[in-house]
């Protein structure tokens, strides 16, 4: 847990990193450096988007599968990067 | 024994014949005997055979033939044989012909036992036969061998008498029998016509009436029954319809389902945390989201740099023109010659009208010298329109010289003014904002291009400037006892209660006023009427004697509750920090004002338009119940005041209730600072900070920031010539103007340099006045500036000036809070530089007080360097010894 805590940390120093957010394979969100409002709306969100992309993904290729998923904004980035049971999101501010 | 035969048979054809309905039904049992009738049939022949013939064909009676085998087959050729042989005698002399004729070879013999045909034996003559007789249906073997026998032995049934069974009955019937005799007619002719020619004729028998007999057909009653009742079987079956329907539109039905998302408690969540599959989760996803990471660091990938570059618009020529222009000009030669403008303002809703109000050029000591003079000669606000340069469209009458005045910003149509006399007036134009706001022209020998009206009644005084008289004024009692510097209205969000708290405005217009003059206090005023006090008699008194003066002079009566006795709500004094007496303020400037200077009138005015329709006249708003509004707790009420002496002062405006006497009385301000060489004619807020202040005094100007109590955080001192005004750039961050009181404008660009303006234009001969920057559109921002010789210059901002470089607010956001640090650094650096002082102080002090020390101290130093030299010496000598260099004086000690 501690390893996991660190790795967090870790992630969570670089710069401009505004939250991170653990959610499991339900959309349900396990751990998280946000306020829960916000959390939940990521979570919800954002499963369903990587739901769509990954599904798209095997669609076309069944033998590959989604890696990585970068949503650029105006004010911010995305990056989800999801695995089978979980999926860890980012939220950075590149540009600060 | 052929006609005997014949004979037989025929007579019995003709007794089967009259017998035969009789005798079928007894025959029919019995097949055999209908086959064969009654009697012999004809394919039968009985006859006798002697006994030598019977052995001769083996057909002895009882011996060969018996009664269980009567048959016996002949052959032909055997027959014909015994025939030849015995010739007439022959047994088969009388079948001769038969036999010969008999087509097979073998002719059946029947032993007779029962003598069924009159003889012991018979012949059967046919094939048929034969086969009938030996092989008799099997079905009723039984009853046809018993038939047979019966059959054999009554060959001829005797007649019975028929017995009637009823079919009788309906063949009788059926016959047709004559029921009355046949009637005979014997038609004759009369005989004397015997043997006379006929003549016959015809003669349709429908002429005559009895020509023929009909019988019609008519309608039987006993068939035409009226059915009354009937039975019927019925059965319900829903009845079955197919429709559509679709919601009615008109009537909108408002549904929500209401979720809430799924969440772990805190257990699961700890759970899931310590799962392995977590960590692994997590190591191997971290490296990719630190690239990703670390690769926005480095470098924006969606950065259009092609475009970042041609970001400023292509202006031909005038990118490097950063003159103001001058665009137009306005002077009224009647009614502000020999004067002075004090203030501008750009008219909030309007574009193209400005406001300016004109003062008298004089001193004191000019002005109560010529004070009968100055009574005769209104002064007046000028609204001037950029279609007409030369004549203004609106002039506002005022009871004394306005030093300073504000459109609302609610509502356009009410401006409050400050007097010279100290008095505060409110003006209402509803009646004459369209009038603005079509811009005629007015004045001198324009015909106007109003086609309504009808030549000849034509309005004489339409072409003639309307002056308008003020609305409101206050009560010179109560009003400020100096002239009234600068008047701001609070913004319509809030309003302050009487002890100065920030209360919500639910009327969402503005409707208090602050005022400041160098009378040393600073008043809040509100403009609706005061809560009714118990006095209702005198109040309907002077109402009766009111209402035959309404509107004496053209006045709306939008403010007539207020007029002459019109009261501050607050009155804040100043008093000062470190020593008695009061500070005597200028201007000011707090925090939440509404700064609505930015131009682009038009979402505003339809916001106003909007509240104008639902709120009532300022008549009937009422002063409410200060419990009954909310308090803001986000209002700051600290305001920033520039003092006639170049103070400038951080105070805050709430009332203190003194635990003494109850009353009310302001805190003493926070902070003073004495920065400017002169009266602080300026005290303003940056459009984009809200907490930076530009404040122009004197010779210096400085820019603060609220919340940094050290000192400003730009200080430009020693120019050339005084500043007289200045004002924040609405475009750029880091722009802002200051007017010379040699008639110069200096801009200020902050990007470019901090010590020194970046330009400096030259607009009139005399100082100017006042400046007022406004957002036409965004292609074009102008500037006013009046000057002394009450002429009012409108210039244009040229693109450089106004629009802002990338990133500008940053940069000048930082370059303030640099300027922030490198103060606090000052600071902490003289804070040390004095602790340092002290403790030097405080050494020397020390050392003053221990004088003997000192003797002490040389002396051990003397005795250490001797020993020194000494250790030194030895140290020599060893050497000189190790490296045999020792003198020979030395060597006797060897």
């Amino acid at each position: 847990m501690a390893e996991v805590e660190e790795t967090l940390k870790r992630i969570q120093g670089q710069k401009g990193v505004q939250g991170i957010i653990i959610v499991n394979s339900e959309g349900i969100p396990i751990k998280t450096t946000l306020d829960n409002s916000s959390t939940v709306q990521y979570a919800g969100l954002i499963h369903q988007l990587m739901m769509k992309a990954r599904s798209t993904v095997r669609d076309i290729d069944p033998q590959n599968d989604l890696t990585f998923l970068r949503i650029r904004s105006k004010k911010n980035e995305i990056m989800i990067a999801p695995d089978k049971d979980y999926f860890l999101i980012v939220i950075q501010n590149p540009t600060d | 024994m052929a006609p005997k035969r014949s004979k037989g048979a025929a007579s019995r054809a003709s007794s089967k014949a009259s017998e035969k309905s009789k005798d079928r039904t007894t025959d029919s049992s019995s097949p055999f005997g209908s086959v064969e009738d009654s009697g012999v049939p004809k394919d039968i022949f009985p006859m006798v055979i002697t006994t030598a013939t019977q052995e001769l064909f083996e057909c002895r009676i009882d011996e060969d033939l018996t009664k269980d085998n009567p048959f016996k087959c002949l052959k032909k050729d055997d027959i014909l044989q015994d025939m030849r042989m015995r010739a007439a005698v022959s047994d088969f002399h009388p079948v001769k012909q038969m036999v010969l004729d008999y087509p097979a070879e073998e002719i059946l013999l029947v032993f007779d036992r029962d003598f069924t045909y009159g003889q012991s034996f018979y012949l059967v003559l046919t094939e048929e036969a034969k086969e009938r007789t030996l092989n008799p249906p099997q079905a009723v073997e039984e009853q046809a061998v018993q038939d047979e026998s019966d059959s054999i032995i009554c060959k001829t049934p005797e007649p019975i008498s028929w017995v009637s069974l009823g079919s009788d009955l309906e063949i009788d019937e059926e016959s047709v029998v004559d029921t009355r005799a046949r009637l005979k007619l014997k038609i004759s002719r009369v005989r004397r016509e015997f043997g006379a020619p006929v003549v016959f004729s015809d003669r349709n028998a429908s002429e005559t009436p009895d020509g023929y007999m009909e019988c019609m057909p008519y309608q039987d009653k006993n068939f035409s029954i009226q059915l009354l009742e009937r039975s019927t079987g019925i059965q319900a079956v829903p009845n079955r319809k197919s429709s559509t329907t679709q919601t009615i539109w008109k009537y909108p039905r408002n549904m929500y389902t209401q979720y809430q998302a799924r969440e772990f408690t805190a257990e699961d969540k700890e759970n899931c945390m310590n799962s392995e599959n977590l960590k692994n989760f997590v190591n191997l996803v971290a490296s990719r989201i630190e690239i990703a990471l670390q690769q926005n660091e480095i470098m924006d990938v969606f950065f259009d740099d092609w475009r970042a570059l041609s970001e400023e618009e292509v202006v031909f020529g005038g990118k490097t023109e950063t003159h103001l222009k001058e665009y137009q000009s306005f002077t009224d030669l009647k009614f502000s010659k020999d004067k002075t403008i004090s203030s501008i303002n750009w008219h909030p809703t309007i574009s193209g009208v400005i406001a300016v109000a004109v003062t008298e050029r004089l001193s004191f000591e000019e002005r109560i010298n010529d004070s009968t003079k100055l009574l005769l000669n209104p002064s007046l606000i000028l609204f001037w329109n950029f279609s007409d340069p030369l004549n203004p469209q609106l002039m506002l009458e005022c009871p004394d010289d306005v030093f300073s005045f504000e459109f609302c910003p609610s509502d356009p149509n009410v401006i409050v003014g400050g007097c010279m006399n100290g008095q505060v007036v409110l003006w209402d134009i509803s009646a004459y904002a369209e009038r603005l706001q079509g811009g005629r022209a007015g004045g001198g020998s324009s015909t106007s291009a109003n086609t309504n009206t009808i030549p000849g009644f034509e309005d004489k005084h339409e072409n003639e400037t309307p002056v308008m008289r003020y609305c409101a004024v206050s009560g010179i009692e109560n009003s400020h006892k100096a002239p009234v510097t600068d008047v701001q209205w609070l913004p319509e969000h809030f309003e302050v209660s009487r002890t100065g708290v920030p209360l919500e405005n639910k009327n969402l217009m503005c409707v208090q006023i602050i005022t400041c003059g160098p009378d040393c206090c600073v008043m809040f005023w509100d403009i609706r009427a005061p809560r009714v006090a118990a006095q209702p008699v005198i109040d309907k008194q002077q109402k009766v004697e009111q209402t035959p003066l309404e509107n004496p002079n053209g006045v709306p009566n939008t403010f007539s509750h207020l007029d002459l006795s019109w009261n501050p709500l607050i009155r804040v004094n100043l008093p000062k920090i470190d020593s008695s007496g009061e500070y005597s303020p200028l201007k000011f400037s707090f925090r939440d004002a509404n700064e609505n200077q930015l131009g682009g009138g038009a979402d505003k005015s339809h916001h106003n338009a909007e509240n104008s329709e639902g709120r009532a006249g300022y008549a009937q708003l009422r002063v409410p119940s200060a419990k009954q509004l909310k308090v803001l707790e986000d209002v700051s009420t600290r305001i920033f005041v520039g003092m006639e002496d170049g103070e400038l002062i951080y105070t805050d405006w709430k009332m203190e209730k003194d635990s003494d006497s109850g009353r009310l009385f302001s805190a003493k301000p926070s902070r003073c600072f004495f920065v400017h060489d002169g009266p602080v004619n300026t005290v303003r807020r940056s459009p984009f900070f809200k907490d930076i202040i530009l404040t122009v005094g004197g010779w210096t100007l400085a820019i603060w920031k609220e919340g940094v109590m050290h000192g400003p955080i730009m200080l430009v001192s020693c120019a050339a010539k005084r500043g007289t005004v200045g004002h924040w750039s609405l475009s750029r961050p880091g722009v802002f103007f200051i007017g010379k009181e040699d008639g110069n404008v200096d801009v200020w660009d902050l990007m470019e340099k901090t010590h020194e303006p970046s330009q400096t234009q030259n607009i009139s001969t005399t100082s100017v006045t006042c400046i007022k920057p406004w957002i036409v559109s965004s292609k074009q921002h102008l500037l006013a500036v009046s000057d002394n010789f009450g002429t009012l210059h409108i210039l244009e901002i040229p693109w450089a000036l106004r629009s802002p470089v990338s990133k500008e607010k940053l940069i000048v956001g930082r370059y303030f809070e640099k300027e922030v640090e490198k103060l606090i650094y000052f600071e902490k650096q003289a804070e040390m530089r004095v602790k340092e002082k002290k403790e030097m102080d405080a050494e020397e002090l020390r050392k003053k007080m221990e004088p003997a020390v000192p003797e002490r101290v040389v002396e051990q130093i003397e005795e250490k360097s001797l020993k020194e030299y000494q250790d030194y010496l030895g140290l020599e000598k060893v050497m000189l010894k190790d490296m045999g260099l020792l003198p020979k004086e030395d060597s006797t000690e060897i």
